[in-house]
């Protein structure tokens, strides 16, 4: 449905897409996910013909992004970064505006309008001003204009950025939701991991204009949580945790790598406790402090960063490659 | 064509919905007013020497309808900026322009329906106007074709310098640039005429050539000349030209 081909586009001097390749399967919703300043915005936009690249190029459901631009945007539904809204306009007014652009025929525009209202949750404000929305309900407007001619493929740049944790599980399912009831293929963009994890079947990761990983999402949690780093935290029950044997016993337990002190006041001391691949060591560690007779106050995992996961992706990838060649 | 009509529609709307439709057409239904006040009592006092002298009644074009029109050519000059500079600048600070650009419309009609609407509103604005010389043909009996064609020179008038603010709104995403660089424009091609007055060389022709309100005076004056015409639908051509290419270049940088 989506091929890229070697895309690169450039700003000046600056390359904010460099040479990236991927495709997408009719159906699928892939993450694509990246820091700021990778690149995300920059793709989406030359996939929906708004920049042309500098090089390389795209089809979109069979057509040529740069030859074809209008079969591609008649089949492209996007959803800007910050949601494309007239302020002076009722919702429905706008919606029907859209419509009307994006080519729905007169007769069918208020059928669409009413569903895309339904879907979306925004029957209920449809006769306000957009002006007088909240966030939340300005995003799912922006949502509901980016399916009202039901394209063939969803392109949704940051859907959930700037919401609040209810507004983000419900675009979170909103999404879901229009994947099962259009048969869209989505791409949506984000730079929080675990929003890919939810919500996504395969992912894209780029990082400074470069593509780090394609995979489905299974297989790179499984890569992920290979090796873990968990947060610990204990507590002498008699006067000053003697530091080194502390340290000592955790670094003992099979299966860690390393362990590094955190933070030490008085008697309780953090640990961070990194262990080895595809083992899992939680239960190991809160035995082992128990038995040494302290307290265990806390026992976390700690939470990957997306630079942990570019430093982890590229080291492994590194290593297969280093083991690729050894053989 | 079917694009055209939806964008032109929505901008319309746009324009109504906001306080800039109204305050210009209140702006302009004060100032000209006013000079249509100050040009009948003109007329009157002189056409009361004139019976008393047992001259010629005094011609209400001539005397009324003339100065009339070329002092609406000017102040269009000062409201035209205020009608051009958000149709751009707006949809580029607002992000809308991503909504319309990856929409599967083409670049021209995209431009012809903003400039059409900023004529529409131009014209609604002259429009205000006709209320006051209905007045004449209330009092008097002055001939309505050169009042036509007055008309018709605003409105090509008009069209130009809508058509280079249109352009000018491309350029920038912040009104205030936009209503200043198009009223910058419209004062250097109304005044070109003036620098160049006492000057006969040849550049002093071309840039007189340039004046919009030269090409306008034949016009107040009832008189159709092709070559006015000419001037001004080349100037509009040419100011969309301008605009569709900054749209493009829009698409290489932004
Ligand atoms: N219009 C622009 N002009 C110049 N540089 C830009 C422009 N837009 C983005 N960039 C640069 O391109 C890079 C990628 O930006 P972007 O695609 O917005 O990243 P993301 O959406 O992943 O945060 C950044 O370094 C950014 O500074
Ligand atoms: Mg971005």
């Amino acid at each position: 449905m989506i091929k890229v081909d070697r895309l690169t586009k450039r700003y000046g001097r600056t390359v904010a897409v460099d040479e990236i390749s991927f495709t997408v399967e009719k159906g699928q919703i892939v993450g694509f996910l990246g820091p700021n300043g990778a690149g995300k915005t920059t793709t989406m936009r030359v996939l929906t013909c708004f920049l042309p690249p500098t090089s390389g190029g795209a089809t979109m459901a069979g057509f040529d992004v740069l030859k074809q631009p209008l079969e591609v945007k008649k089949r492209i539904g996007y959803l800007p970064e910050i949601p494309p809204l007239y302020p002076e306009m009722e919702v429905a007014e706008y919606l029907s505006f859209v419509g009307r652009l994006k080519g729905v025929s007169k007769s069918n525009l208020a059928r669409r309008v009413d569903e895309v209202c339904g879907l979306c949750a925004i029957g209920d404000v449809r006769f306000k001003l957009i002006g007088r929305l909240s966030k939340g309900y300005r995003q799912r407007v922006g949502l509901a204009q980016a399916i009202i001619h039901n394209p063939d493929i969803l392109i949704l740049d940051e859907p959930t950025a700037g919401l609040d944790p209810k507004q983000i599980i419900e675009t979170r399912e909103l999404i879901k939701e229009l994947a099962k009831v259009g048969e869209h293929t989505i791409i949506l963009s984000t730079h929080i991991l675990p929003e890919v994890e939810q919500t996504c079947e395969k992912v894209i990761i780029i990082n400074k204009g470069k593509l780090v990983a394609t995979d489905s999402v299974e297989n790179l949690t499984h890569r992920l949580r290979g090796a873990e780093s968990i947060s610990v935290e204990i507590e002498s029950r008699n006067g000053e945790l003697d530091l080194s044997e502390a340290q000592r016993r955790l670094e003992q337990i099979p299966g860690v790598s390393r362990v590094i002190l955190k933070d030490n006041k008085g008697p309780r001391a953090a640990f961070e406790v990194e262990s080895l691949e595809k083992h899992v060591v939680r239960g190991d560690v809160a035995r082992a402090v128990v038995e040494a007779g302290w307290n265990l106050n806390e026992l976390r995992p700690v939470a990957m960063s997306l630079e942990d996961v570019f430093l982890q992706l590229t080291a492994s990838d590194a290593e297969t490659a280093a083991a690729g060649g050894a053989q | 064509m079917k694009n055209i009509w939806v964008l032109y529609r929505k901008e319309l709307k746009s324009y109504f919905s906001s306080w800039i439709a109204y305050l210009l057409m209140a702006f302009f239904a004060v100032v000209f007013g006013y000079f249509f006040y100050a040009a009948t009592a003109i007329f009157v006092s002189r056409g009361m020497q004139a019976m008393m002298m047992g001259g010629m009644p005094m011609d209400m074009n001539e005397w009324i309808v003339r100065p009339l029109l070329m002092n609406v050519s000017v102040i269009g000059l000062f409201i035209i900026p205020m009608i051009t500079m958000r149709l751009f600048a707006e949809e580029k600070r607002t992000g809308t322009i991503e909504l319309l650009m990856t929409s599967p419309v083409r670049d021209y009609e995209l431009i012809m329906a903003k400039w059409l609407s900023a004529v529409t509103l131009y014209a609604a604005i002259l429009a205000i106007s006709a209320v006051n010389l209905t007045y004449l043909f209330v009092y008097g009996e002055p001939d309505w074709k050169p009042i036509l064609v007055g008309y018709l020179g605003l409105l090509l008038q008009g069209g130009c310098l809508l058509a280079i603010g249109t352009f000018v709104s491309t350029l920038t995403r912040n009104q205030i640039i936009a209503v200043g660089g198009t009223f910058a424009i419209c004062m250097v091609l109304w005044v070109i005429d003036w620098v160049t007055a006492y000057d006969s060389s040849t550049w002093a022709e071309v840039l007189r050539y340039l004046s919009v309100v030269t090409h306008f005076e034949p016009f107040a004056k009832g008189v159709l000349d092709t070559k006015d015409v000419v001037f001004y639908v080349s100037m509009i051509f040419f100011g969309l030209f301008l605009t569709a290419r900054s749209m493009e270049s829009l698409r290489w940088r932004a």
